[in-house]
């Protein structure tokens, strides 16, 4: 994440060719982990980059937007800056996780899935993280934060609008 | 090799590690050197005690005291006063800080941790997860020496684990050395063993735990039953979402790479055996393991018809068997103890122990190992300390989406693969979310619905459509225009998904509503005759009300309304809701001081 911001875009194309390059021998049997890091590198995975890892897997693109469009990790839309991710497994849900991302979702204007017009933030309701101990739990980016009530998230939030 | 007075644990599982237990380290280990005592004093960072709810959690030997909820702050006065005075810092020693401790009580001795039996846990929170020498100093390697060194026959390998009497720990229950005999029967160039580690159902941690807390003990684990079946290469798959386990299980293959415990020729016995991770990428079915093994290959986890079983033909087409992590966290301790000592704890079906993510409305929200056939009661009670709030116990969930719901008239059924399915949930793989008089038990089988809705691959129509199906009726019920024909509907189509569908994901699905049909019945026709969510979980059944007596008149309700429908008159009218305008949204009732407002 943010990796965007840090590379310009012909040190991504070339990140991902050294990527390709150094799975190409497994072809198809890589094409998870290539995702995995073409993922990395440009923060989602558009048409082009699928072009590209198909071309050097020597898979068609079908099959790797079946792939990309299967797993739930990998994205075709560009995520924000910051990836405000609420947890909606059960504990988090018993201990109020919806109330937690309805008050998210109206503090940015946006829905679980979309990413605010500026870039800055998405939101993700997402699979349980584990963190069971700590629910109902939300992450953004990598940090973490745990027992909270729909009250503390604005000022959670401010945070990052003012970074 | 150094000795040391005192020994400083501190947890450093995901959980403890968001409440900054890094700092609590670096913290211990500043304090100590300025008091000249580093040569003294040992800090470790471990794997998860289980006690998570009460984190960051910090545990002093040779005492065995447990300090609760520390922050990198109480540092100085644990150093200052234990480790230097001798003193406890008793103000750290109860859980939530309530009171303070009368009396210095070991970890062994505390509720939380009396009944438990800590055999695949038995490493977490006690070893450094990050270092190889303390697995061995625990008698790591030695089951996988044994062995490769005294040349045990394979066959009889797999002959402990039958005699073990051990069943996958995943959630299906089938005996682990049945599986492997099944593959060691293969005649194959080529073979795989496989772990398990795609923890996908919401409110479960243990696998990840494990991985955390002792990731040796999953290495030495596959090791054995590469060799057992004959395989050369291991694959375990991962969660993406678990960076500090993906992290440190890396790290212990490459320390067991180092001491030629993995690799080339391990114990010059001629066995070769190397393990490669791989990332799941989110999907929820992947957790089936004909659809985990398409993953590994690359492919969309779509699952496969069996036979042909894994065990013949698996991942890449050879033989392979798949194993939970939890499963293989108890081989060794098997292979070393004896199979005699596994098969003599637990239930006459049911061997051995088993790991549960205690979580939702209990307050030791935490990891526990008991001993099969401890029964509901003793869990949620004894060891998770009860509900909090003082609020009524209203069911437990095992087996997330594919399991279902224990009422209160069942807490008293001892625990084990079979009783779980008589009752009408499973075993699963150990999530067990506790919920009180406040859960809706039509929104908890709604929301394992979307989740299966969600998490469907949809290859097969009664799984793809059914589950579709059946979350519109539920939805239907808990808006308030559900009719008794749903309900009759819901059990139809259930019986159509568990009957039609190729894998455990479909034939599982219908589960978190039949059985909340089963027990809970009572509140689903309530839902639909009455239109009444009675836990006001439910919101197009529930409205808002202020209670005139308790209400202050602060107007403070008013102003937070989003939609302006409560009006009064500040310090003389008591405010009324207008629920024709109100859109639930629950602002008012959260920022109301005196609990005036309420749902009905």
């Amino acid at each position: 994440m943010g990796a965007t911001k840090t590379m310009t875009h012909d040190e991504m194309v070339q990140a991902l060719d050294q990527v390709i390059q150094r799975y190409a021998a497994n072809g198809r049997n890589a094409l998870m982990q290539v995702l995995q890091e073409a993922q990395n590198i440009y923060g989602y995975l558009p048409l082009n980059v699928q072009r590209s890892i198909a071309l050097g897997l020597g898979v068609s693109v079908a099959e790797v937007y079946g792939v990309v469009s299967f797993y739930s990790f990998f994205s075709l839309t560009p995520k924000g800056d910051y990836v405000v991710s609420i947890c909606m497994g059960t504990a988090c849900y018993v201990k109020g996780s919806q109330a937690i991302l309805e008050k998210v979702e109206s503090e940015l204007g946006i829905k679980a899935g979309e990413c605010s017009k500026d870039g800055k933030f998405s939101i993700n309701a997402c699979r349980c993280i584990g963190a069971c101990g700590l629910a109902p739990v939300i992450t953004i980016n990598d940090d973490v934060y745990g027992r909270l009530s729909a009250d503390e998230i604005p000022s959670i939030l401010a945070k990052y609008k003012e970074a | 090799m150094d000795l040391y007075r005192a020994h400083v644990l501190v947890c450093c599982g995901t959980g403890c590690t968001s409440s900054q237990s890094p700092r609590i380290i670096s913290n211990f280990e500043e304090q100590l050197a300025d008091n000249k005592i580093s040569n003294e004093v040992k800090v470790v960072k471990t794997g998860c005690f289980g006690l998570c709810a009460e984190g960051p959690i910090v545990v002093v030997y040779p005492e065995g005291v447990m300090y609760f909820r520390v922050t990198p702050e109480d540092v100085s006065e644990i150093v200052s006063e234990h480790l230097v005075k001798g003193r406890f810092v008793t103000r750290l020693m109860t859980v939530s800080h309530e009171e303070k401790a009368t009396h210095a009580q070991n970890v062994e001795e505390s509720d939380f941790f009396k009944k438990q039996l800590r055999v695949a846990l038995k490493n977490c929170g006690v070893i450094n997860p990050e270092l190889i020498e303390e697995y061995i100093a625990h008698d790591g390697y030695t089951a996988l020496g044994t062995i490769l060194t005294e040349k045990v026959a394979p066959l009889d390998v797999i002959d402990m684990i039958k005699k073990s009497g051990l069943r996958g720990r995943g959630g299906g229950g089938f005996p682990t050395g049945l599986k492997w005999e099944f593959a060691a029967k293969q005649q194959n160039d080529q073979k795989y063993v496989c772990c398990n580690a795609d923890e996908g159902d919401p409110g479960a941690f243990m696998d990840r735990s494990i991985l955390e807390g002792d990731p040796h003990a999953i290495v030495e684990a596959m090791a054995i039953a590469a060799y057992a079946i004959g395989a050369t290469q291991g694959y375990v798959y991962v969660r993406a979402e678990y960076p500090i386990a993906v992290q440190r299980l890396q790290l212990a293959i490459d320390q067991a790479r180092e001491y030629g415990l993995v690799g080339k020729n391990i114990f010059d016995s001629g066995f070769d055996f190397d393990i490669d991770i791989r990332l799941g990428a989110g999907a929820f079915v992947c957790g089936e393991e004909t659809a985990l093994m398409r993953s590994i290959e690359g492919k969309r986890g779509n699952p496969t018809p069996r036979p042909p079983f894994p065990a013949v033909k698996g991942l890449f087409g050879k033989p392979t068997i798949l194993n939970n992590v939890e499963t293989y966290a108890n081989i060794p301790t098997i292979i070393r103890n004896g199979p005699e000592w596994f098969a003599g704890l637990g239930t006459e079906k049911s061997k051995g122990t088993k790991v549960f993510a205690l979580g939702g409305k209990v307050n030791n929200v935490g990891l526990v190992e008991i001993p099969m056939g401890t029964t509901v009661r003793e869990i949620v009670y004894d060891i998770g300390g009860g509900i909090p709030g003082g609020k009524a116990f209203k069911s437990v969930q095992t087996g997330g989406p594919s399991g279902g719901c224990i009422p209160a008239s069942l807490l008293d059924v001892p625990i084990d693969y079979d009783n779980l399915i008589a009752a009408g949930s499973m075993m699963g793989s150990g999530g067990m979310i506790v919920m009180d008089e406040d859960t809706c038990m039509v929104d908890i089988a709604k929301f394992f619905l979307e989740f299966t809705v969600e998490e469907s691959c949809g290859k097969c129509a009664p799984c793809r459509i059914g589950t579709t199906r059946m979350l519109e009726m539920l939805d239907k019920i808990t808006s308030g225009n559900g009719t008794m024909e749903d309900i009759d509907n819901l059990e139809r189509i259930a019986v159509s998904i568990k009957e039609g569908s190729l894998c455990a994901l479909g034939q599982t699905a219908p589960n978190p509503i039949l059985s909340t049909l089963k027990h809970f019945r009572e509140e689903y026709i309530e839902h639909v005759t009455e239109k009444k969510c009675r836990c006001g979980v439910c919101k197009e059944l529930t409205t808002y009300y202020i209670i005139p007596d308790l209400c202050k008149k602060c107007g403070l309700c008013a102003k937070r309304c989003p939609v302006d429908c409560i009006s009064g008159v500040l310090g003389k009218e008591p405010y009324v809701i207008d629920s024709s305008k109100c859109i639930k949204c629950g602002a008012c009732e959260q920022a109301c001081k005196f609990k005036a407002i309420i749902r009905k």
